[in-house]
């Protein structure tokens, strides 16, 4: 790739608000993960004391088996930003933890170049009885630091977290803000060549925020790579270069952060709705009727993946019977990204008047356009549409589809969900 | 921008993958381990003698009072102790020295729960934990220590050219107490009851080693020998004779002959390895059990 393109391609990627990729895949391993395992034994019922185990000699412990981790294999690039993403208890945390030496794996290997620092949580070993000076290197020490290499950095973690006029002030004093702060400063002077990051990231006020996502990016311009376990699609996309979507132990997606966040909320939208029971990525079998073809359109009638707030959502779908379809009913149901239903509504020849035929021979197919104010405040949505088929009183089944996610963007901030056109008045009383 | 040989040395060495071994006893390098061993230690030390206005004086106020209670129960109302040469600095030293034992396995035993987010959040080596409660212990130590000499001086006690020898009972105490510290520590994420049957056990092994009364008190026959099984009761036995009174019965005298000092020796060397082994064993997945 010519210099000249490759500056295009980076100012095309800024202007669409995408992460640079500055590492390429090139650059040297820092972190190789083969075939990883963990599980977790958990007593059933949990001996803890001596008393227990003397009044009851013989009873044998049960264990119920958790596999955390089902062989997870990665390479992390140098100076990559790398983010794992997954819902509670997908073992993301238990993977970062075997990263940082705290677990134990059971198969499996990991390593590492350079000096790694854990970050699980800001602050560890802080103590609360010693001063800002004290409690820097008793940190820093723990983040990898020498005595002397944390004595030589109070100066500029005090400066950084602009906290020079309470060196000596015992940090049972400090503010949380402040604690955080200085927490932060730490870890930022710990200078490992590897920062392992666990939900770190939302720091002090906006501004000393500003500064740290300064920092992050400032780490990774330095060659440092830096690993992010989170739930927040937001900063993975903002930050991360690549991501991984970990779910029951396993590697669902490894790339695009973008992608990732997606697969992530559509992971997390199947789950809490209760709707669909179907592995994520996987579309419905087709049973009784299909969807052939599904877009949104602007008011050109030009194919959009996402909504401008200024214009209405218009939905375009052609849905093919695979069984003759009596009482044909389509509904649609549109829910936000944490899975909460807004709306919903059926089509149906009973409910409009210019409906869709009452009945669909196999192989009949229904253009479906559905035109929808846009209501909607900023954010990522979810449109999933339900055909009935009706075989008679009491025999009814649902056919459920993931039709569409899309963005809708350019909206002015909103109160709530969703904007609304209020009919007010007013007038004084006595 | 010049590289130099140095340089490339550190860009090579930060290429280099190394695996990962996963959390252990003293992981991590001797240099680190070492360093927060003693940041640890001192920490605690410095919090415990320049954090409380009294400091000092209140560190020592525990022993002293132990010491006049006992002082006065066996001198005014058992009267054992009017019969024993110098009985108040006998008493006194033996209540420092054991104190030693006492409160660095006691606070050794919760330790390694007590620091859970240091475990449970951070690359740390794991046995740094109980040593560091057997180090604080041993600074309070040296600072009781000193007040001990002052009243020897004042008593008159020594100085015999035994005292040279202190620093083996002295090693001998710190091995035991790192073996006990280490163990306990361990066995307390598994076992939370530990705690209250250490503290019944250390006030046994506290009768049980002739630090109230020389073992020339106790009875010839199956009772001392069974005494002298204790490693503990050795070490104050001997240092009765080394330390206090050099007229005082050694713990071979007072065994009759080395040969019944054997057991203890056994017990001795087989606690350490124990508590090698066990916490060894138990280290890499001391974060999954707390």
């Amino acid at each position: 790739m010519g210099s000249q393109e490759m500056t295009d391609r980076v100012a095309s990627i800024q202007a669409a608000d995408a992460p640079e990729r500055l590492f390429t895949s090139s650059s040297p391993v820092a972190i190789e993960i083969r075939d990883l395992h963990k599980t977790f034994r958990i007593p059933r019922h949990r001996i803890t004391t001596f008393k227990e185990r003397a009044s009851n000699p013989f009873g044998r412990t049960e264990f119920r088996e958790l596999r955390t981790l089902r062989g997870i294999s990665l390479d992390i690039y140098r100076g990559e930003f790398f983010g794992i993403v997954g819902r509670n208890g997908s073992g993301k945390s238990t993977l970062l933890k075997i990263m940082a030496s705290i677990y134990a794996a059971d198969a499996g290997s990991i390593r590492i170049a350079g000096r790694m620092a854990p970050f699980i949580e800001l602050g560890v070993g802080f103590d609360p009885e010693l001063a800002a000076r004290d409690n820097i290197i008793l940190n820093g020490v723990m983040m990898g630091l020498t005595k002397r290499e944390a004595e030589q950095r109070i100066d500029a973690i005090l400066d950084f977290a602009e906290l020079r006029d309470f060196e000596d002030l015992k940090l049972k004093n400090y503010s949380s803000g402040m604690t955080v702060r200085l927490a932060f400063s730490v870890m930022v002077q710990a200078d490992a060549d590897v920062l392992l990051i666990d939900e770190v990231l939302a720091v002090g006020d906006a501004s000393f925020a500003q500064k740290c996502t300064d920092t992050f990016y400032e780490m990774r311009n330095a060659g440092k790579t830096i690993v992010l376990v989170t739930h927040d699609m937001g900063a993975v996309q903002t930050y991360c270069d690549r991501a991984m979507l970990i779910h029951d132990g396993e590697s669902q997606f490894l790339g695009d952060p973008e992608e990732v966040g997606r697969r992530y909320l559509q992971l997390n939208f199947s789950r809490e709705s209760g709707i669909i029971d179907a592995d994520p990525g996987q579309a419905s079998p087709d049973v009784h009727a299909k969807v052939v073809d599904v877009w949104l359109e602007d008011r050109d009638g030009r194919r959009q993946k996402n909504v401008d707030g200024r214009d209405q959502i218009r939905v375009r779908s052609i849905i093919e019977a695979r069984e003759r379809l009596e009482n044909f009913v389509v509904a649609y149901h549109l829910y936000d990204a944490r899975g909460i239903h807004i709306y919903g509504f059926n089509y149906s020849a009973k409910d409009f008047e210019n409906g869709p035929p009452d009945v669909l021979e196999v192989g009949e197919k229904v253009r479906i356009a559905v035109d929808l104010p846009n209501q909607l405040a900023k954010g990522h949505y979810f449109l999933r549409c339900w055909v009935a088929r009706d075989r008679g009183p009491g025999d009814l089944t649902l056919q459920v589809f993931d039709l569409l996610d899309f963005v809708v963007y350019n909206v002015d901030p909103i109160a709530g969900m969703i904007t609304v056109d209020p009919v007010v008045s007013s007038e004084t009383v006595e | 921008m010049s590289t130099t040989a140095a340089e490339n040395l550190a860009e090579a060495s930060v290429h280099q993958l190394r695996e990962v071994r996963g959390p252990s006893a003293i992981g991590g390098g001797r240099r680190r381990f070492f360093e927060l061993l003693l940041l640890m230690s001192t920490t605690d030390f410095r919090k415990t003698f320049f954090g409380t206005v009294l400091g000092y004086a209140w560190s020592l106020l525990r022993p002293l009072l132990t010491f006049g209670v006992l002082l006065i129960v066996f001198t005014k109302i058992v009267r054992i102790g009017s019969t024993i040469p110098d009985y108040p600095m006998f008493l006194l030293f033996n209540i420092v020295f054991f104190g030693f034992f006492q409160e660095a396995t006691v606070t050794a035993t919760t330790s390694v729960v007590g620091r859970e987010s240091i475990v449970r959040k951070t690359q740390f080596p794991r046995l740094v934990i109980p040593l560091a409660a057997v180090l604080t212990g041993l600074m309070n130590l040296g600072m009781n220590m000193i007040a001990v000499a002052i009243f020897f001086a004042v008593f008159g006690v020594g100085p015999f050219w035994t005292w040279l020898l202190f620093p083996l009972l002295l090693l001998a105490m710190l091995l035991i107490t790192c073996a006990m510290a280490t163990l306990l520590s361990a066995l307390f994420v598994r076992r939370r009851d530990v705690a209250i049957i250490w503290g019944v056990m250390s006030m046994a092994l506290f009768y049980g080693s002739a630090v109230l009364i020389p073992i020339s008190f106790v009875p010839e026959g199956l009772l001392r020998d069974l005494m002298l099984f204790n490693p503990l009761a050795v070490i104050m036995v001997q240092a009765h004779e080394w330390i206090i009174d050099p007229s005082a019965q050694g713990a071979v005298e007072a065994a009759g002959s080395w040969l019944l000092l054997i057991p203890a020796a056994v017990i001795f060397v087989g606690a350490c390895a124990w508590s090698v082994v066990f916490f060894n064993r138990e280290a890499p997945r001391v974060a999954e059990e707390l």
